[in-house]
């Protein structure tokens, strides 16, 4: 008796894994539009190679003149600079994360009304939009050069991150607790107080720390288009050609970023 | 749970008094941080030049209104631009990304001592670089043009794409990768067999995700002379000619919906 069993027919044929993308019609639309675009990006993209040829030696001498970073010949420029970017950053994340926090409540379907949900998400995505240089470019332009402009693009830059994220944790948040917080006969600000606020402050503090972080790396650009911080010092040094200062610059900015990344990696453990 | 008695009436409280005053301690020093930066930062400011900003706004409004639309003919190949920057950027970050995440991974790394710090410092000294000076450096060796900013684009992504996907290797199932081990596969096939298929998915959506945000970075980095759309919007700015600066920022507006549109649909598509 021959008892016929699907998998029968298999023995013998090799195993190949499953695709990515299960759609066979799909997979290959996709590859080939991929070639084409490739294909066209880089035909369009014009590299003056023989420029590059010549950037080659010209990159050697750049690396090797920013060896060994220097320092002690600028170390009072790249201190102010340093300390105005860390200024701008902290008022910059607090002031930012203070509007956000209204604007984000507002932005969560769950919580607020269907006009100031509108409003609310309205706000976040025109201060997404744009990115932190081309606000810190035309806030140079109305309040003039220095940390005020900065102070102002990464402010906003920092509401539309912290307040989107803040108003998708508001919609996750477990309902139940809510519910069960508001059948105490809670006000609405201590129900904000007691059943919302513990459920999105841990994840909340996280990002919060991580939009520093970003805050401080930004304020590294916007004083290339005037905005303040370390950014202008940055500039300067390249303009004269003291490669030795930008390199120590640099390696501060890298300095600085892991350590409050390490930080931020602590806080979080301690808080959640 | 803390209590406090009052007049003989129990209160509950949410903490003991020593972590109550430990956090106002903090709270404390945070409020004194900020009024402290606040002072120095305004001290820095010409408030005249503040308190004149809204009228200076509405004077650059009024500039900037009715767009010059006829000025949208030049820009299709800049927004062109933009989006190879971003996209070839992405790609190469991706390429590189992918053997350092391996690299700096706990699990995966081959020398805990040795490689893993030095592939960690690759990943940190990306990332704390932002585009733009990225950008500003190489334009100094290799001369302005999109190159550039590919180049530019592509370091500070590697950074991104490798610390997300490092975590990601951190986080997968070991038990998958012993049933791939017991199977008697070597290195390189348990890489293939146990590991990539765990990851694939997150790696798919960081790489889209990292692509929308550089659509976003690369319309700036012709301020510094790296090609796209920044160029003309330097140029239009440094020209005062300010209904084209409105011209150029919509189609930035419209790139940047563009992309988060399609960003969002792909990510969905995948996870």
């Amino acid at each position: 008796m021959t008892l016929s069993h699907p998998t029968e027919s298999l023995v013998g044929r090799r195993w190949k894994r499953p695709p990515f993308i299960a759609n066979p019609m799909l997979r290959w639309c996709l590859a080939l539009g991929a070639a084409i675009y490739l294909a066209v990006a880089f035909g369009t993209m014009e590299v003056n190679w023989s420029r590059v040829a010549d950037g080659l030696p010209r990159a050697q001498r750049f690396l090797s003149s920013f060896f060994p970073p220097d320092f002690t010949s600028r170390a009072e420029d790249i201190f102010d600079g340093i300390l105005e970017s860390l200024w701008m950053t902290v008022i910059s994340t607090v002031v930012g994360i203070a509007i956000s926090i209204p604007v984000g409540l507002g932005a969560a379907r769950n919580l607020s009304p269907r006009p100031v949900y509108l409003f609310s998400r309205a706000v976040l995505a025109i201060s997404r939009t744009f990115p932190e240089i081309i606000v810190a470019l035309f806030a140079v332009k109305l309040f003039g050069f220095g940390p005020f402009a900065g102070f102002l693009a990464l402010s906003l830059g920092t509401i539309g991150f912290y307040g989107k994220l803040l108003a998708e944790d508001i919609e996750d948040m477990d309902p139940v607790q809510a519910e069960a917080v508001k059948a105490t006969g809670s006000s609405w600000f201590q129900w904000l107080n007691y059943a919302v606020q513990p459920q999105v402050m841990p994840r909340m503090i996280g990002l919060g720390m991580y939009r520093f972080d970003i805050n401080f790396r930004e304020s590294a650009v916007v004083g290339i288009v005037g905005g303040g911080g370390i950014g202008a010092t940055l500039l300067t040094s390249f303009d004269r050609y003291e490669f030795d200062s930008s390199a120590a610059i640099l390696l501060i900015i890298i300095g600085i970023v892991m350590v409050v990344e390490y930080s931020s990696g602590y806080v979080r453990r301690w808080v959640q | 749970m803390p209590v406090n008695e009052k007049n003989g009436l129990k209160a509950w409280q949410r903490r003991d008094r020593n972590s109550q005053l430990l956090i106002w301690a903090i709270q404390f020093a945070a409020v004194a941080i900020f009024v402290y930066c606040w002072q120095l930062i305004s001290d820095k400011t010409i408030w005249m030049f503040v308190t004149d900003a809204p009228r200076q706004a509405a004077d650059m409004a009024s500039r900037m209104i009715p767009p010059k639309w006829d000025y949208l003919s030049t820009l299709w190949m800049p927004v062109w631009d933009t989006i190879t920057i971003a996209t070839l950027g992405t790609l190469m970050a991706i390429v590189m990304a992918f053997p350092i995440a391996f690299l700096a991974a706990r699990n995966t790394t081959p020398s805990k001592t040795f490689i893993r710090p030095i592939a960690l410092f690759i990943i940190v000294s990306s990332r704390s670089i932002n585009s733009l000076l990225w950008a500003l450096m190489l334009v100094m060796v290799i001369g302005p043009g999109v190159f550039a900013g590919v180049l530019a684009i592509g370091f500070r992504s590697i950074g991104f794409c490798a610390k997300l996907l490092y975590e990601a290797i951190e986080e997968i199932d070991e038990t998958q990768v012993e049933a791939v081990t017991a199977t008697g596969a070597n290195g390189p096939q348990i890489l293939n067999y146990g590991i990539v298929p765990q990851i694939l998915p997150a790696f798919a959506g960081i790489s889209v995700f990292r692509w929308d945000i550089n659509i976003r970075e690369s319309t700036v980095l012709g301020l510094v002379g790296a090609g796209g759309i920044g160029l003309q919007l330097n140029a239009s700015i440094n020209t005062v000619t300010w209904t084209q600066v409105s011209v150029i920022l919509l189609v930035i507006l419209g790139t940047v919906i563009v992309s988060e549109w399609v960003s969002a649909k792909v990510r969905h598509a995948i996870i």
